[in-house]
């Protein structure tokens, strides 16, 4: 069986505690992963200078440069994994088989990552406002006539990831180029893609001390958070709610997202129906930005009309399928029990689950080749409509559309449902 | 340790089985005899509608009682635990699984001497010298470490010097959400260590929990300090951190693990082998008491050599008589040992059905 170590500043570490991940559709053993000990992490931790030092040799143009060669490898080159190795192929089906998502879905974050990583000069640009790199390699520089100086202010950037989806690796990438460690601590059920692009910067020449990569419980995570001078956690509100106030550490999740009419643009929504449909089902609603709410003053009966015929044919297919739109759920006792929550909501009424006539009656949960698979569907609700949360009272008379698939809002409920940022 | 042959091997386990059997018999001659017993067990056999003075006669035969309570050690009155043939002697309680509610309760007159001088006997004079003092950081209050670790620098010939740590309030204080709190707390001990630690350079063997080592040795290399053995236990150790432990924390000290509880006693580590990879492998003092595998489903059933089951505890002491008792741990059950040639215990974790939520603190 496949085995993930740890990286211990680049260093593999294999562990003596392991975690056994299934193939969600097999539900046999799939992959094995490196458990640290919290005692490991802190021990590391506490020397992060050296692991600074290498990426501080560079010139900001070099890890650029290094990023972009980075890019190519993470998307077409061979690269460990552990003991064996991998091909960006076997990658995207060892996404696929501890995540659920389709093959096409990890091959299109994939790309999302690669994207990030290959335009690592523009990115750099947008988070520096087009601050001149040579002042990121002097510690001063010149801005509009300005002196302005820069001050790495952590040793390293600790993140905490989620299993989600793979995109929200590209919001770590930039650290590379900024010169600043990384210490990475994957979600249960994603261990593959932070592995990748740390192998794929070493073979580009980065520094291997550069990459601590620590699959490890809720303790030693919050052990990363703890010790690294800057931060990032995805998760629910519950797993992240104990860093909302700490100024080091940058919180995503748990979504929520929605989609809001002005009054002015509510009578075009025809114009919108493609980004609506866009927002909530796009990478199988996965992501902390699928939409889980349209808000709108006006035609919600009409948005909602038109929203379910194009659910309505959205359904299960193969993880190969190029078509595929949904992911099954792992534990196929989570999708009935999510279903269970809507109707538990849709029973207090004020609110109707427009698919459901499309559907014939049939329950929005399907079954298909082994797995469960929640359809996506809307929710019409008025905006005061009991238990279909989230609903803002800001906006009068309004009607309020909220579709019951992957994203709906009454996921709020579910602690053991995640959307982490992403 | 000399190679054992397996017919050596054998020859030795039905010889502990003997001694074993015979124990048995004269502990439960002593706990029924109503001269000697205590009023719990002479009460209890009055619904039996057997002697078990007659009916028990091997090991085996103490599933004749069934299984051991938990319950009848919450709440008192403790004194109907305490033997009549001690009725006159100083009488100590010493307690477990006090987080919530109400905790176990066990008498003690002699036996966590007589435990803790039995593994003295098993560690090696090198690593642990006579005559060192010794730093205890752990639990101590209602915990029998609070007298049983004194006890064994004594017993060497060294002097203990404490920090206490009270795991409930660590646990209360993560359950609150106050992590930074027990965090402080843990700190607070710490400190306390390192000065001691610092300041006796006759200290040169520690005991202390697994994730205050961690914390120490964060701070201070213990080799430099002069520590030359260290006495782990108190709460569950995973084989990843042993080796942690070995290969990282502690420069070549020497390390011992060890399982024990209120109830039973002090379980004796296995000798570290390459083979066994950092297992942490225990044997049960006997036949002052036995550590079995069982299956969860069919506690009657021992399950076989490398199979994993829910651990049952028997002790068999003159103090105390607790006839298999289901713990709240897991394990595998591992094959007799020359030095131990009875059943021992392989990677002891808390039941997994029982796992709902896990504190994970400093203690």
């Amino acid at each position: 069986m496949l085995h993930i170590p740890l990286l211990r500043k680049g260093k593999e570490y294999k562990s003596l505690d392991a975690v056994r991940v299934a193939h969600h559709r097999t539900r046999e053993p799939f992959v094995e992963i490196s458990q640290a000990n919290v005692g490991l992490v802190r021990r590391d931790l506490n020397e992060q200078e050296s692991a600074r030092r290498t990426l501080a040799a560079f010139t900001t143009d070099e890890l650029i440069a290094l990023s972009e060669r980075a890019a190519k490898i993470f998307a077409g080159d061979e690269l460990p994994v552990g003991d064996a190795a991998q091909t960006p192929e076997d990658y995207v089906a060892q996404v696929s088989a501890t995540t659920c998502l389709p093959f096409v879905m990890a091959r299109r974050n994939m790309e999302k990552v690669r994207g990030v990583m290959a335009e690592m000069r523009t990115v750099l640009n947008g988070l520096t406002r087009n601050l001149p790199f040579d002042a990121l390699d002097r510690g001063y520089g010149e801005v509009a006539g300005q002196t302005v100086s820069f001050f790495p202010r952590a040793l390293s950037l600790g993140v905490v990831l989620p299993s989600n989806s793979p995109g929200v690796h590209t919001l770590w990438t930039p650290s590379v180029a900024l010169k600043t460690p990384l210490v990475l601590k994957p979600g249960g059920a994603e261990p593959w893609t932070p592995y990748r692009v740390a192998q794929a910067f070493i073979k580009a020449g980065a520094p291997r001390e550069a990459f601590s990569y620590y699959p490890t419980s809720h303790a030693g995570a919050g052990e990363i958070l703890l010790r690294t001078g800057r931060g990032m956690v995805f998760g629910d509100a519950g797993s992240t709610s104990q860093w909302r106030d700490d100024a080091r550490v940058e919180v995503h999740g748990p979504g929520y997202s929605k989609i809001v009419f002005g009054e002015d643009c509510a009578d075009d929504w025809e114009k919108y129906l493609d980004v609506i449909a866009a927002s909530v089902l796009d990478n199988g609603g996965r992501s902390c930005v699928n939409a889980s709410g349209v808000w709108t003053p006006a035609h919600a009966e009409e948005i909602a009309a038109s929203l379910a015929e194009r659910f309505a044919s959205v359904s299960p297919r193969a993880d190969d399928d190029e078509g595929a739109q949904l992911a099954p759920f792992a534990d196929p006792r989570v999708a009935a029990r999510i279903s269970a929550i809507i109707d538990e909501g849709l029973a207090l009424g004020g609110a109707r689950d427009v698919t459901a006539e499309l559907r014939g009656g049939g329950s929005r949960v399907a079954e298909w080749g082994g797995c469960a698979y929640l359809l996506p569907q809307p929710l019409r609700a008025p905006l005061r409509a009991p238990r279909l949360p989230a609903r803002c009272g800001r906006m009068k008379d309004e009607d309020s559309l909220d579709h019951g698939g992957r994203g709906a809002d009454v996921l709020r409920e579910l602690p053991a449902r995640q959307r982490p940022g992403g | 340790m000399p190679v054992v042959t397996t017919d050596e091997l054998q020859a030795r386990v039905e010889a502990a089985r003997g001694r074993l059997d015979a124990h048995v018999r004269e502990i439960v001659a002593w706990h029924f005899d109503p001269a000697t017993g205590c009023d719990f067990w002479l009460e209890h056999a009055k619904g039996l509608g057997f002697d078990p003075r007659e009916e028990i006669r091997t090991y085996e035969d103490l599933a004749l009682l069934g299984e051991f309570q938990d319950e009848w050690l919450r709440g008192g009155p403790v004194r109907r635990w305490v033997p009549r043939a001690y009725q006159d002697r100083p009488v100590y309680v010493f307690e477990t699984g006090g987080s919530t509610g109400v905790p176990k309760s066990r008498i003690n007159v002699e036996d966590f001497r007589i435990d803790y001088e039995a593994f003295s006997d098993t560690l090696p004079d090198e690593a642990f010298p006579r005559g060192a003092d010794w730093l205890q950081v752990g639990p101590t209050g209602p915990r029998r470490l609070r007298l049983a670790v004194e006890h064994l620098a004594q017993h060497r010939g060294g002097i203990c010097f404490m920090v206490d740590l009270d795991p409930r309030w660590v646990i209360k204080l993560l359950k609150s959400g106050q992590p930074k709190q027990a965090e402080d707390y843990k700190r607070h001990v710490v400190d306390q260590a390192l000065i001691l630690l610092r300041a006796h350079e006759n200290i040169k063997c520690l005991f202390t929990t697994p994730k205050l080592l961690e914390a120490i040795c964060e701070k201070v290399s213990l080799k430099k300090l002069g520590i030359r053995g260290v006495f782990c236990g108190g709460t569950e150790m995973t084989p990843q951190f042993h080796r942690f432990a070995v290969e990282e924390l502690l420069d070549g000290v020497e390390f011992r693990p060890t399982y024990g509880n209120t109830l039973m006693g002090l379980a004796v580590g296995k000798p570290r082998l390459p083979e066994d990879d950092y297992a942490i492998i225990y044997y049960p003092p006997a036949p002052r008491a036995m550590i079995e595998v069982v299956d969860p489903d069919q506690p009657d059933r021992v399950v076989g050599y490398g199979e994993t089951g829910r651990v049952r505890l028997t002790t068999l002491t003159r103090e105390f008589f607790m006839p298999r008792f289901l713990e709240r741990d897991e394990a595998e059950r591992e094959p007799p040992y020359g030095l131990y040639p009875w059943d021992g215990v392989r990677n002891v974790r808390p039941f997994s059905r029982f796992q709902t939520t896990v504190v994970e603190g400093v203690y």
